[in-house]
């Protein structure tokens, strides 16, 4: 077990050096000289000269990535151009509210889409069965950005039940962005979580409890609907990475101050050290969930385990 | 006439009885006449504008209503499904082709070529697909042809995966191997042997995939880094329709509509096609 999480961990080292050696060549694979961008465009030769130095962009490309990554253990992150505050004050402003979206979205999806999938497969065929599949195959289909002006436009414009937008702390600020952002999740669970229970209705053990006389019910939730979350728990790691891409639209819709809509913001100004800290930021994240699911996963599958 | 028992007879066969599928894709099919003969079909010219009948909402004279410069909806959504189907396959397009030459050229000479394409896709399965989107619309400058590169590039790992996977199965099979044994040349084996094998899975991605591009490259032109004003495009229609929540709600409704119509029909002639290539079904 130990031998399988250390060789886990060891896995993932070379593909974060490459996340940060591609988030590094961020800035080098623009257009342009990065000094000259930084410095503005009424900049003369001897100021864009100087940042040249400051950045330490007279360096070799080699050194240049060293002393990144020096900073980066620090938690040196470089300065925002637009603000000229430290890219990890910023971030560190932005990366609650990003987060809190982005588990509540997880916690609601999660629990909703295994829970239609799991009815779906014990009333397979039936119409629940349909009702589930439909409603999941709609969810995937949905454009976020619609989905959170729809609701916006019902719940906040028209009902006024719901706040339109923003984030001040409360609570039913929370329920449309997070809503938005679960829904593809929840329908992408679904369909995975009915296949995965229905594979396992297939297995032999389960003819074995039926014919020793277990109860329907208790073959369904006990021997089934267990095992059939084993290869659910990999998807929710790998759902992670496509929320946190949600999380830039679903921002921006409802002017959620967090990271994805900085990003958008980033991008349009250019604020290219703010990009390059969000892009190692978003990959790192993503590289380490799957990396604690996989644990999960070895932890609760005794194949692996006992391998 | 009892029908031939070939392959395609098998699948067409399956399909046909597949009901959903079969309207999913009559109205694709729809669709794409709709975008190649919008001049013919949109009954106005989408970017033409009339201030005096600025968000109007629907009526006869116009369906979906009009927009704050009193263009029609309805005709910029015709106009619109151009670019997003014109998007959605080209994107998909090039993403399957690469992908699928690095999965066959990872699958079947493996050693260090796989190893390098599949540390590659590793990596870039490391950045979620949006975000590595974003990044590369970010490098490239904004615009509808960097949205359709920066798509193309996250399609293509998962086309290799499925490709290396189904080359590698067959690569040991015995027909393989018996081309091999008759001196058939490497290029000649890959690609009229292994090749046609892998398509069934390719063919069923391709079509979901269409579906999922659509909604990044939309997203993209909503976020302002894809198609700009006044292109008729979905996403940026809806990108106008932001300030007028509540005034005009026609504005919102009808371009998602039609994102969220193209894409669901799309995913439902993929489940079809899933379960007809599917030799386990009926």
């Amino acid at each position: 077990m130990i031998t399988y999480f250390v060789k886990r961990c060891m896995a993932i080292v070379p593909v974060l050096v490459v996340v940060s050696v591609l988030a590094f060549a961020f800035v080098h694979l623009l257009p342009g000289d990065p000094a000259r961008m930084m410095a503005g465009e009424d900049a003369d030769e001897a100021t864009i000269e100087m940042l040249r130095k400051q950045l330490g962009l007279d360096q070799s490309l080699p050194m240049q990535y060293l002393t990144y990554m020096g900073h980066l253990a620090t938690g040196n992150l470089g300065i925002s151009l637009r603000t000229k505050l430290p890219v990890f004050d910023e971030i560190k402003l932005r990366y609650f509210p990003t987060m809190y979206l982005a588990i509540a979205g997880m916690a609601w999806s999660v629990l909703i889409g295994v829970l239609f999938g799991a009815v779906a497969a014990i009333y397979n065929g039936k119409w629940q069965d349909h009702t589930a599949m439909l409603l999941s195959v709609s969810g995937i289909s949905v454009p976020q950005f619609w989905l959170g002006l729809l609701l916006i436009q019902l719940f906040a414009v028209h009902l006024g039940w719901l706040p339109v937008a923003g984030y001040t702390g409360k609570f039913s600020e929370l329920i449309l962005p997070a809503f938005t952002l679960g829904a593809t999740v929840a329908a992408i669970m679904a369909r995975f979580t009915l296949s995965a229970f229905l594979d396992v209705l297939d297995e032999e053990y389960i003819s074995t409890a039926r014919a020793k006389g277990v109860t329907e019910n208790s073959v369904m939730w006990k021997h089934a609907f267990r095992n059939a979350l084993i290869p659910v728990v990999t998807m929710v790691g790998l759902q992670f990475g496509f929320l946190l891409g949600g999380s830039v639209v679903v921002e921006t819709v409802f002017a959620w101050p967090g990271l994805g809509r900085y990003m958008i913001e980033a991008v349009t100004v250019r604020d290219y050290p703010v990009l390059q800290a969000l892009l190692l930021l978003y990959s790192f994240h993503f590289v380490f969930i799957n990396l604690l699911v996989d644990m999960v996963y070895a932890l609760i599958n005794p194949e692996i385990r006992y391998e | 006439m009892t029908p031939k028992i070939t392959p395609i007879g098998i699948f067409w066969h399956k399909l046909k009885r597949r009901k959903i599928a079969m309207i999913a894709g009559a109205f694709i099919i729809i669709l794409v006449l709709t975008a190649i003969f919008a001049p013919l079909i949109a009954p106005y010219d989408p970017y033409e504008t009339d201030y005096s009948l600025s968000m109007m909402p629907p009526s006869f004279h116009h369906p979906a209503g009009t927009d704050v410069y009193g263009r029609d909806i309805l005709s910029r959504i015709i106009y619109g499904a151009r670019i997003s189907l014109a998007v959605g396959f080209t994107s998909v397009i090039i993403g399957a082709l690469a992908g699928v030459t690095l999965g066959l050229i990872s699958g079947f000479f493996g050693g260090f070529l796989d190893g390098l394409i599949m540390r590659t896709s590793d990596v870039l399965f490391a950045f979620p697909g949006m975000l590595l989107a974003i990044a590369i619309v970010a490098i490239l400058g904004p615009g509808l042809v960097n949205v359709v590169v920066a798509v193309s590039v996250f399609s293509m790992p998962t086309f290799a995966r499925i490709v290396r996977g189904s080359t590698l199965a067959l690569k040991e099979s015995l027909y393989v191997r018996a081309a091999k044994s008759v001196g058939a040349a490497n290029r000649r084996i890959m690609f009229l042997h292994i090749l046609p094998g892998t398509l069934s899975g390719v063919i069923v991605y391709f079509t979901m995939r269409i579906g999922t591009s659509i909604i990044t490259a939309a997203s993209l032109s909503f976020l302002g880094l894809g198609a700009q004003p006044p292109t008729p495009e979905w996403g940026a229609m809806l990108a106008e329709s932001r300030d007028y929540i509540g005034v005009a709600d026609h504005m919102t409704i009808y371009p998602g509509l039609a994102i969220f119509l193209t894409v669901l029909f799309f995913n439902l002639f993929g489940d079809g096609l899933r379960a007809a290539l599917d030799p386990k079904t009926k």
